[in-house]
């Protein structure tokens, strides 16, 4: 099939952008979106022309590197999968696709579809961790783990750190991530010492870096490749509240 | 060059204590005079960083990724293997010593191995310590799975995403170490060069993905955590970044590259679908847990799956090594994956596949249970091929996954370099000739968070401290020669894409230096190489330029490292006259078509010494002595 792409192209992270379009010929249904962005840049590079620039590694929906917008949806727009995992079998012959960045003032633009997302990063800095050095651990099975909730604390950890919940969500608000963080290791006993601190440094992180506020529309959610359920949010709050009361 | 692989003296499982015990320590107040550099963020290199951190070092590290969380580590589905025996099924430190000696066909490094089964107990109580949430039973304890090549169970697990979940453990505690001020973190930074001060490690040139400004860094050592070179076939399950160029110009700088035709072929991937295909995605292993591998007895039998009775049926792994069935070692699976394919028994459209079939798993524990385990994975093979694998048998086909071989290490992880540590698939010292499934979180892990910080104090305490500036003439030397590179790639101006050479070149070791290899064909290969690498500084195209964001000139730079490793990895493939392994040399087989090692002559490490790029390297050979295995023949029948 033939399509018609419409490209954000930005050369430097602060000169203006805007969509250029291209053309994408002979796509096969078996490619993924990404092999489709490949074929593409081939025929740039061939031609002499600044391939388009964008972020991928993993390629198979876990290292959370892909980030693009397609047709005004982060990653595409289908259930539980990454940009990388989108494959053209979803697409049509003729069909115009626009793609563009993640969009939010705390992921700078740095070149066409890439972002900078180190805000991620810090916030996990400020507490998305526990505080064990190496050594000196107790064994692994000296305490027992309800399965219930390590099966909850996982749901959350599968967090990829990807950006799609800000992208999607209309203030850019990072509380998914975030809560996904608090609520993986929140729910366990090795994370719950440090709950309260842990809440009240990430949100404090998380507002500084410039995310906006949440109003629980659930985009969010909708476009998570990992499913990330919008709850978490609810319990971060719970963890939020109690520690600025000093519970 | 001499290479001596320090082995401490003793018992082999009292030679970690003791040396443990002998080595000299840096005193908790001087640790903060030393600098360390760690180049890559994976499990190896995140584990280092933070605990040289926690430790008092003051540690940079550096990654190409945007974020340290998302190295290649993360893609790790099956599991991490430890000498827990939680299971009481008869698991000890010695069984997985042993498993992880048989298992790499007896061209590991006896006490490095050893210790690597020593700290896998380790490793598990610091990761449950980091909030790592791995799979429980009802009871509250921790789940345990077999896994390819394992009798025991001894495989922990969180869901198919074991890898993220220990990558993401380690990273955290890096950004705990980040926040504290001890770990400086350079993402979007690659290493290009490795500079020498008076013939040791002291320091780095970089490039800023970003800017593409080229700096150099000092310390007191470098610690290369850079994973394997799967990528130079160009089709790998590795990811689209990982690359060689960090390894491969310290081998440049003299540092002793061993074993690299030692590459592991994964028997479970998702067949190619065609030339666009960018890379190859690997199905969990623990897939064979439950799975069965068949083809059809018929050669070209078009049929569907579940149009193939039952006696016409040929589940060729549990038919010619029935005490391990479906769960034989990663080289022997793919090796009869290629086998019936090239009978022409092959299935899918290609003919390059054959079927993992859970029906009857399905029948004995029900589709839930299935999902439970496997949830993710069928999920995944859903999504790139359209198929529900509940109702129809997989399709799989073996792909590059895993390479044993690296920079030489002696049993303190130093290369033949003094201050240049290698850690993790980048070196080569624990898995021999094959890799077990589940060994290489353990390996990464244990280098980083168990090994390294005692032998890095070790070598601190035991040499006189060389505070190098930047300003030195070796680093402007070795800025000067990166540049000079960087500029050469992009003044070519040629017709041909980056893609277009790593694709000829991938396909070429593919076909002469994959999953068998013979001496004709490696000659071929190493007549067309030099010529391709011709071509590529004649006839290359890179866009853009070198102060800017430049995803072409990165990536031209490492297809660049490919085409001169390809050569030494033929070369070694060449050299290593006998079947080892996943090094299976075809004039080299038992009647039975089964790798035929050659103890007497080739009980070895192959490390070479790089002599110039046009120039033949030079063989280094470590003996390999076995003081408490016997080396026998392997066998899974």
């Amino acid at each position: 099939m033939n399509l018609c792409l419409k490209v954000w192209r930005q050369k430097y992270g602060k000169t203006p952008g805007a969509f250029r379009e291209y053309r994408a010929k002979n796509v096969i249904p078996d490619m993924s979106f990404l092999e489709m962005l490949d074929v593409v840049n081939e025929d740039l590079a061939e031609r002499g022309e600044d391939p388009i620039a964008f972020d991928s590694d993993c390629r198979e929906g876990i290292c959370g590197a892909c980030s693009l917008v397609i047709n005004g949806v982060p990653h595409g727009g289908h259930e539980g999968t990454a940009t990388c995992q989108l494959h053209m079998r979803h697409f049509h012959d003729g069909q115009t696709i626009m793609i563009e960045p993640w969009r939010a003032r705390a992921f700078p633009p740095v070149k066409d579809l890439v972002v900078d997302r180190s805000a991620f990063d810090r916030i996990i800095q400020a507490g998305g961790f526990v505080s064990v050095s190496t050594g000196g651990t107790p064994d692994a099975n000296a305490l027992p783990i309800p399965k219930v909730d390590q099966e909850l604390a996982m749901d959350a950890a599968a967090c990829i750190g990807c950006g799609a919940c800000v992208a999607a969500c209309k203030n850019a608000s990072a509380m998914l991530f975030v809560s996904a963080k608090i609520g993986h290791l929140g729910l366990l006993p090795q994370g719950k010492v440090e709950k309260n601190r842990r809440a009240l440094n990430m949100v404090e992180a998380m507002d500084a870096e410039g995310f906006g506020s949440c109003s629980v529309t659930g985009s969010c959610e909708a476009v998570c490749p990992k499913k990330i359920n919008l709850s978490f949010i609810s319990k971060m709050n719970g963890d939020y509240l109690l520690a600025t009361l000093g519970f | 060059m001499h290479l001596d692989a320090k082995i401490p003296s003793g018992p082999l499982e009292k030679k970690w204590d003791r040396h443990r015990l002998e080595m000299k320590l840096v005193n908790p107040a001087n640790k903060r005079k030393f600098d360390v550099i760690v180049v890559g963020s994976g499990l190896a290199g995140a584990s280092a960083a933070a605990t040289l951190g926690e430790l008092g070092y003051k540690v940079q590290c550096f990654c190409f990724q945007d974020s340290p969380r998302r190295a290649h580590s993360i893609a790790a589905q099956g599991g991490i293997n430890a000498a827990k025996n939680y299971q009481n099924d008869g698991d000890s430190i010695y069984r997985l010593f042993h498993d992880t000696i048989k298992g790499g066909d007896f061209r590991g490094r006896e006490a490095n191995t050893y210790r690597l089964a020593q700290l896998s107990v380790n490793i598990i109580d610091q990761c449950v310590a980091q909030g790592v949430p791995f799979a429980r039973e009802y009871g509250g304890l921790l789940a345990n799975r077999s896994f390819g090549g394992a009798q025991v169970s001894r495989t922990f697990y969180a869901r198919g995403q074991t890898g993220q979940q220990l990558l993401v453990g380690a990273y955290q505690a890096l950004c705990r170490q980040i926040a504290a001020g001890t770990v400086r973190m350079y993402p979007r930074t690659e290493m290009l060069n490795l500079v020498l001060v008076e013939d040791q490690a002291k320091g780095i040139v970089v490039r800023d993905l970003i800017s593409g400004e080229i700096t150099s860094h000092a310390a007191d050592a470098v610690v290369l955590a850079t994973g394997g070179y799967s990528n130079v076939f160009y089709l790998s399950t590795n990811a689209r970044g990982c690359n060689v160029t960090a390894a491969y110009r310290a081998y440049k700088k003299g540092a002793a590259f061993a074993n690299p035709c030692y590459t592991q072929i994964h028997p479970t991937c998702i067949p190619v679908s065609g030339e666009h295909q960018s890379k190859l995605t690997l199905m969990s292993e623990s897939l064979r847990n439950d799975g069965r591998v068949w083809v059809s007895k018929k050669r070209g039998d078009k049929r569907q799956p579940h149009q193939i009775p039952e006696p016409e049926r040929d589940y060729y792994l549990e038919r010619k090594y029935p005490s391990f069935g479906n769960l034989a070692p990663r080289d022997i699976s793919s090796r009869a994956a290629k086998e019936v394919c090239d009978e022409g028994r092959g299935v899918g459209p290609s003919g390059l596949g054959v079927y993992l079939d859970f029906a009857d798993a399905i029948k004995r524990l029900s589709e839930d249970r299935i999902r439970e385990r496997y949830g993710n994975l069928f999920e995944m093979y859903e999504t790139i091929t359209g198929e529900n694998a509940y109702k129809t048998p997989m399709r799989i086909f073996p792909a590059l996954h895993y390479t044993m071989g690296g920079l030489w290490v002696d049993y303190n992880l130093m290369s033949n370099l003094p201050g240049l540590f290698v850690l993790g698939e980048a070196n080569f010292s624990d898995h021999g000739a094959n890799r077990l499934g589940a060994s290489a979180l353990m390996q990464g892990l244990a280098d980083g968070y168990f090994v390294l910080p005692y032998t890095i104090g070790n070598y601190f305490a035991s040499t006189k401290p060389l505070k190098p500036a930047v300003s030195r003439p070796e680093f402007k030397a070795a800025e000067e020669e990166t540049r000079n590179l960087t500029n050469r790639l992009l003044s070519i101006r040629g017709k041909r894409t980056t893609t277009s050479f790593h694709r000829e070149l991938g396909k070429l070791l593919w076909d002469k230096c994959g999953m068998a290899r013979n001496e004709a064909g490696l000659e071929e290969a190493l007549k067309r190489i030099p010529a391709l690498r011709q071509e590529f500084w004649e006839n290359l195209t890179v866009t853009g330029e070198n102060g800017e964001f430049n995803q072409a000139l990165e990536y031209a730079g490492r297809v660049a490292d490919y085409m001169e490793f390809a050569e030494l990895l033929c070369t070694d493939a060449l050299s290593r006259r006998e079947s080892c392994g996943g090094h299976f040399r075809t004039e080299f087989q038992t009647d039975e078509g089964e790798a035929r090692r050659d103890d007497e002559n080739f009980s070895f490490v192959s490390a070479w010494e790089f002599q110039g790029v046009d120039k033949a390297p030079v063989l280094h050979k470590e003996p390999l002595v076995y003081e408490e295995v016997k080396m026998t023949q392997r066998s899974y029948k």
